[in-house]
Parts: structure tokens; C-alpha cells; sequence
């Protein structure tokens, strides 16, 4: 992970969609940040217990974390025939991708979560005040991202293009990545002024950074905003729909963050302990 | 034509259809002549679980003025969980009194007996029996895959399919790839000749593997197996049938035939214990057409290996891909595309099956018949079974008129299945060469 210094950045952007205004500086806690995406070789341990058994010293793994909760093995394969080792792990949910927190946090003691929304964009921006990262040149972004226009439709290993000034890869594209904020198009006139959140309470939309490899340069701008969409989950012929996956979402993954104080025990039980809305 | 010359004509085949059912349909009749202000198509679900219930879910949010009026399932929980989220979804859509809910394995006539169309979507083990009442019943009919785990199911499909087609009654199964647009026009461009003749394929459905719902200690052997029913051949066939059915279906329509003769290997290799039941958890298979060509099917449900789900086949003049994911592309033998699908916006077609089976219904027609070829792509994933099990190379011919039925004899909470453990609670598992396919 890197350390990302407490600091001040400008969140927004006076060039982009309408949900990206007004600019508005944000004072921001130092954190760690995963310098790369979380891949397929961390997130199955977790996915699959057996698996996770199977690999484990002497055959078997803690109480604490057997005791997690394990996504429902997905229907389909989740990889899409784009690569498992070094790739990202894609599609799966909010609820999932904090649940993987949990469990990590069961194996290690350490509390990890998902960014805020203002923590990504001022770790994506690196001190930058530009469009990307590195600068306003687009012609410049294949050196930096997997997008629409190099990626031959598929996720790449992460770390693979060149970081940004602060180390981490792959924010922008690849795959667009998990904030833990509720989208709202109209937060930032409203928001505050020191490490905003907004807290989301509803499953639809959630807030999603840095574009991916199936997205056009544009989306992959520091201050650009996906919304997160029910329609990810038609492809799941079940109802209630899971809790887990989005077979239609093979451009969504995540990183992780480790705040540099870490909260409460019981703050940190309130974060992963949330019970799943259920997707009907 | 106009709504209401519209919603006459499909009256009037509604009628019809009942009146071709003959006699034993008295008692529905003026159900299905009944026609209210809005002209309701009123449907019935067989089979409450997940995926019955997504079904309904797609019925209902059709464009068409429906209304769910009987559910059936062999449990009451998992009926009142499914009526608990359709009613709250759908609110006035649907209108099933308590005496309109019937719970059992004798749940599904009853249920049948109150519609116009049925949703077949309980366990596969059950679908050739719950398809033959709809049919003799005079109902349209969506039903999920695959229809049967047996090749006397598969027989009885088919003469159900026939009688169906007499009586002109729709009939949709889900291989919900048919209804996907990728798939329509990668393979409407394969059978105009883009990649020539198809001489070869490989078809996965390579996974990590479904739920497992252990025994619990009051549960009688039948509500065990009934329950965790993913890991018993008389439910649910193995996942060569139930899963990759799917991926084998392309293959044959890719084809545009069935296998002549199939032969293959698979084992437990992964899975084993007594929460697994008997199925193995890989099956490598070769399907040989009558033109000489093969294509390989493989299905596994391992952790931690590389998955995947698609289709690939080789034709004298390209090659192609396919995927669920909205993936359709071809390519010349130097490797040019000349045709790729766009992935992003496309319809769902869990939504699309039922948009174009209840437009049909809604218009009074007869354009779906989709259970012959269902049971055919069945009954190619059950011979994979057959053939993995026994290590023998089988013709279709020999498998389609095999007599040994999955069934077990009697069917209540008490009465035992075929297949039951050993004193550590283990069930036998298919040897091959040992294992004798047409009279297990």
C-alpha cells in the first residue's frame, strides 16, 4: 500500500458532466492506499472457503474467519474469459466488495474499507489539477490506462501501465473501481468540507471512479462519476437477485484503503456488519 | 388490427384450446373462455424457488395484462417467501387466495388447473410429469431447463411436445440463449455460411460451483434430497445437464443437428463428502455429429482453477465466439472479424423469453415450440452423463429408448429415493467401467 498524506485538493471538475460541479475544496486524513486493484489471487480465498481450507497451513483456518460470511459462488464465471492471475476480480457488489474488508480484517487484525469518493479522486490526482493524472493530454493516456482504445476489450494484469505520482496503478481504467458513497449527481454543492462522505443508505446508485478498460478516454477522467445501476444485475435469472454479483458489471472491481487512525472497534463492526438490502 | 380484435382472437384461441383438451378439461373451461374488462391472462407458478420466482417476475413485467392467480410448491417456506416478494413487487398483479397456494408433490395440477399459462419451474426431475398435465390440461407453457434427467423423461417431453403441437399450445423453454440477440445474429450469419461448414467446437461451462444446503437432523431422507437437490440424478440430472445443457444447446443449434454417438470421462475429483450427494464434479466430453465433425464439451465445478463460460467452433472458412455476456464474433481463417456484436445495452433475455411468449398469447398465434428441441439438447447433456459415468461410447439412438428411470416409486416425505447413503452418510458415485448406464 502507499501513504497518502493529509491535504487539501480541489474535488470536481469545471470541464466534465454536470454531477462533477461545482469544484469545491476538501481537507482529506491521511490513509494507505492499495496500490493496485485487488486481484483474483487475494479476492478467492474469500469467494471460495474451501479453496481458502484447501491452501491454508495445516488445513483449516481460524474460527473468526471461517465464521465470515462467503459470497454465494457465482452462477456464471466471473472472470469472462478476460484472465484470473494478476487480473483484477470484477463484478461483484458493494455489499461484497465491504465484505471482503471484513474478511481481510478477520485475517489480519487490520481494518481495511473501500475509499470515499473524495479519498479516490484526491489518491487519483496525485497533487494534479488536470483532467488526468499526468496531465490534460489524452494522446498521453495509453502510457498510464487500459481503455477502450488498447485494451482488446479485456481487463489487464494490474500494474502493468505507469503510476501516478503518488504510486498507485491503474486508477484511472483497467477497471473502474468501488467508493463507498451513495451517488448523488448534486452532493457537491452541499458537501462538506472535510473528509465528506456520503453515507449511502439505499442499494442503488453507488459512487464508481477511474472508468475501465471497456470505457472511452473521457471516463476515465480523475473527476469523472459512474453511477452503480440495477441493470448490472439482469443476467442473474434469480429472484431475490444476489446480494454478491453483477454478471452484467465485468468493469467493476476495487482497492483498498487503511486509514491511518483507525476507528473504534465498534465503529469498525457498524462498517462491516451492515445487513444486505435485498435486490427484489 | 386494434386491441380489442386482438384481445377477441386470443380469446377465441384460448377457447379454442381448451376445446381441443377435450373432456378433462370441463372444470377450466369458463376459466379460460372468462374474459373481464382487461382481458387478464392469468398464469401459475409450479415451482417457487429462485429461479421460479425470477420467472414470474419477467411474466409479470411483461407489457401484457397478467395475473398470477396459483402458485404450487413442494415446500410451503419456499412458497411463502416467493409470494411474500411477488406480491410486494407486483401488488395488484397478483391475486392468489390461500386456497389458490398448494403445497406437495400433487401441488402442480391444481395449480395448473387455474390458468392460462403455466411456469414450469420446480425441480428438472419433475418437469416431463408437471409438462404432460399442462399440455393435457390445455395451458401454455414456460418451462425452465433442462426438462428432464432421464431418458423415459426425455420420451414423455417429447410426446408431450407433439401433443402440444396438435393442440397448438406455445411452449417456451429457458435457454434463454435462444432469446439473446448476440447469439440470434452470430448464428443466423454462421448458418448463411460466414465461417463455412462447422467442423469442430468446444463448449464450457467451467465454474466454482453452486449451493450446498446440508442436512438437517429432522429432515426425512426425501426432504434432504428434495432440499440440497443440486447433488441428486433424479432431481436435477448433474450439472452437465443442468448447467451446461445450456452451452451443449449451442453447440446443437450451432450444428443444426444432434449427436450421432458420445463418449467421455469425468469424475468426483474436487468435491467429495457427504454434502455432495452423487455427482461427479467434472465431465470431459466429445460429441460426434453424423457429418464426422466433434465438439468437445467441459464442465467442472472446481475452486480456485481458471473458469470459463462460452462457446468456440472452427468452420472450413473462420472460426467464432460466443458468450452469455452479450458476445458474438466471427472471424475469417487470417483472422479478420467480420462480424462482433456489441456487448454494452442489450435486452435481457430472461425478459425477452417471456416479452415474445406472452406477445404470441396475447395475440391469439402459435409461434413457439420450443420443447422438442429442448428435450433434444436435454437429452445430448444426459448421454454426456451416461458416458461419463460408464466410460462407454453411446449412441443416441440407444440412449433416447433406455427404460431405467430416475423416479423413485413413490413419491411422499416418507418413502425413499433410489439413491441413498452409506452407514458414513456417503452416496454411491458412479465407477466407470463399472457403472452400468441403461439399467442404473
Amino acid at each position: 500500500m502507499k501513504a497518502i498524506p493529509t491535504g487539501k485538493f480541489k474535488m470536481g471538475s469545471e470541464e466534465g458532466k454536470a454531477d462533477e460541479k461545482p469544484v469545491h475544496e476538501v481537507t482529506i486524513d491521511g490513509f494507505w492506499m492499495g496500490a493496485y486493484e485487488v486481484t483474483w489471487d487475494l479476492f478467492e480465498p474469500f469467494l471460495y472457503k474451501d479453496f481458502e481450507v484447501t491452501k491454508s497451513t495445516e488445513g483449516k483456518v481460524p474460527a473468526n474467519v471461517d465464521a465470515v460470511t462467503r459470497p454465494t459462488k457465482p452462477y456464471l464465471d466471473m472472470t469472462f474469459g478476460m484472465g484470473k492471475e494478476g487480473h483484477p476480480a470484477i463484478a461483484m457488489t458493494h455489499y461484497n466488495a465491504i465484505q471482503f474488508c471484513k474478511w481481510l480484517y478477520e485475517r489480519t487484525g487490520v481494518f481495511y474499507r473501500l475509499p470515499t469518493e473524495a479519498e479516490w479522486e484526491y489518491a487519483c490526482r496525485a497533487g494534479s489539477t488536470t483532467e488526468y493524472a499526468f496531465g490534460n493530454d489524452e494522446n498521453q493516456l495509453g502510457d498510464y490506462a487500459w481503455y477502450s482504445d488498447n485494451s482488446d476489450g479485456i481487463t489487464h494484469k494490474v500494474g502493468e501501465k505507469k503510476p501516478n505520482a503518488w504510486g498507485l496503478y491503474d486508477m484511472h481504467g483497467n477497471v473502474s473501481e468501488w467508493t463507498y458513497d451513495q451517488y448523488d449527481a448534486n452532493f457537491y454543492a452541499s458537501s462538506p468540507a472535510k473528509n465528506p462522505v456520503n453515507k449511502p443508505t439505499t442499494l442503488y446508485p453507488h459512487s464508481v471512479r477511474g472508468g475501465a478498460y471497456d470505457d472511452e478516454a473521457t471516463a476515465l477522467r480523475s473527476a469523472a462519476r459512474l453511477a452503480s445501476d440495477p441493470a448490472w444485475k439482469q443476467l442473474d435469472p434469480q429472484i431475490p437477485k444476489s446480494n454478491w454479483w453483477f454478471p452484467e458489471a465485468p468493469f467493476v472491481g476495487f482497492r483498498l484503503v487503511r486509514p491511518a487512525t483507525p476507528p473504534s472497534k465498534s465503529e469498525i463492526e457498524a462498517y462491516y456488519n451492515q445487513a444486505p438490502i435485498a435486490d427484489k | 388490427m386494434n386491441k380489442s380484435n386482438l384481445q377477441q382472437q386470443r380469446r377465441d384461441f384460448l377457447k379454442a384450446s381448451a376445446a381441443i383438451a377435450g373432456s378433462t378439461m370441463l372444470s377450466s373451461i369458463p376459466l379460460m373462455g372468462h374474459s373481464s374488462v382487461n382481458d387478464t391472462i392469468k398464469i401459475a407458478l409450479v415451482g417457487c424457488g429462485g429461479r421460479g420466482t425470477g420467472a414470474a417476475t419477467q411474466a409479470l413485467s411483461t407489457k401484457f395484462n397478467l395475473q398470477l392467480v396459483a402458485m404450487a410448491d413442494a415446500f410451503r417456506d419456499r412458497l411463502d417467501e416467493s409470494y411474500k416478494d411477488l406480491s410486494e413487487k407486483f401488488k395488484d398483479k397478483v391475486n392468489v387466495p390461500e386456497d389458490h397456494k398448494f403445497v406437495g408433490f400433487d401441488a402442480y395440477a391444481k395449480a395448473i388447473a387455474l390458468a392460462d399459462v403455466v411456469i414450469l419451474a420446480t425441480t428438472p426431475g419433475f418437469r416431463p410429469t408437471h409438462f404432460e398435465e399442462a399440455i393435457k390440461q390445455g395451458k401454455h407453457v414456460f418451462m425452465e431447463k433442462p426438462v428432464a434427467v432421464d431418458a423415459p423423461g426425455i420420451r414423455k417431453v417429447l410426446a408431450t411436445a407433439e401433443e402440444a403441437k396438435k393442440k397448438k399450445l406455445n411452449v417456451v423453454v429457458g435457454l434463454q440463449r435462444r432469446y439473446q440477440l448476440n447469439y440470434r445474429e452470430t448464428i443466423k450469419r454462421i448458418q448463411d455460411g460466414a465461417i463455412g461448414d462447422i467442423v469442430g467446437g468446444q463448449v464450457y461451462w467451467n465454474s466454482g460451483g453452486v449451493w450446498v444446503r446440508p442436512r438437517k437432523p429432522e429432515q426425512t431422507e426425501m426432504e434432504y434430497q428434495m432440499r440440497n437437490w443440486y447433488y441428486f440424478n433424479w432431481l436435477c440430472g448433474d450439472h452437465i445437464v443442468e448447467q451446461h445443457v445450456h452451452n451443449i444447446d449451442i453447440a446443437n443449434w450451432v450444428k443444426g443437428a444432434y449427436p450421432v454417438s458420445i463418449q467421455g470421462t469425468g469424475s468426483q475429483a474436487w468435491r467429495k463428502g457427504k454434502d455432495y450427494g452423487e455427482i461427479y464434479d467434472n465431465h470431459a466430453v466429445e460429441l460426434t455429429y453424423a457429418d464426422g465433425a466433434v465438439i468437445y464439451s467441459q464442465c467442472r465445478h472446481f475452486e480456485g482453477t481458471s473458469n470459463r463460460v462460452d462457446e468456440t467452433f472452427q468452420g472450413t472458412k473462420g472460426r467464432t465466439f460466443l458468450s452469455a455476456n452479450n458476445t458474438g464474433k466471427l472471424w475469417d481463417t487470417k483472422g479478420n472479424v467480420l462480424f462482433n456484436h456489441p456487448t454494452k445495452g442489450q435486452a435481457n433475455p430472461y425478459q425477452t423469453e417471456h416479452d415474445e411468449l406472452f406477445e404470441t398469447i396475447s395475440k391469439g398465434e402459435y409461434k413457439h415450440w420450443d420443447a422438442e428441441r429442448g428435450a433434444l439438447s436435454t437429452l445430448t447433456g444426459i448421454i454426456g452423463r451416461y458416458a461419463t459415468y460408464s466410460g462407454q461410447v453411446i449412441k443416441w439412438e440407444d440412449a433416447l429408448n433406455a427404460n431405467n428411470s430416475l423416479m423413485p416409486d413413490t413419491l411422499t416425505w416418507d418413502a425413499k429415493p433410489k439413491i441413498l447413503p452409506d452407514e458414513n452418510g456417503l452416496y454411491p458415485v458412479a465407477q466407470p467401467g463399472l457403472f452400468q448406464w441403461d439399467k442404473a
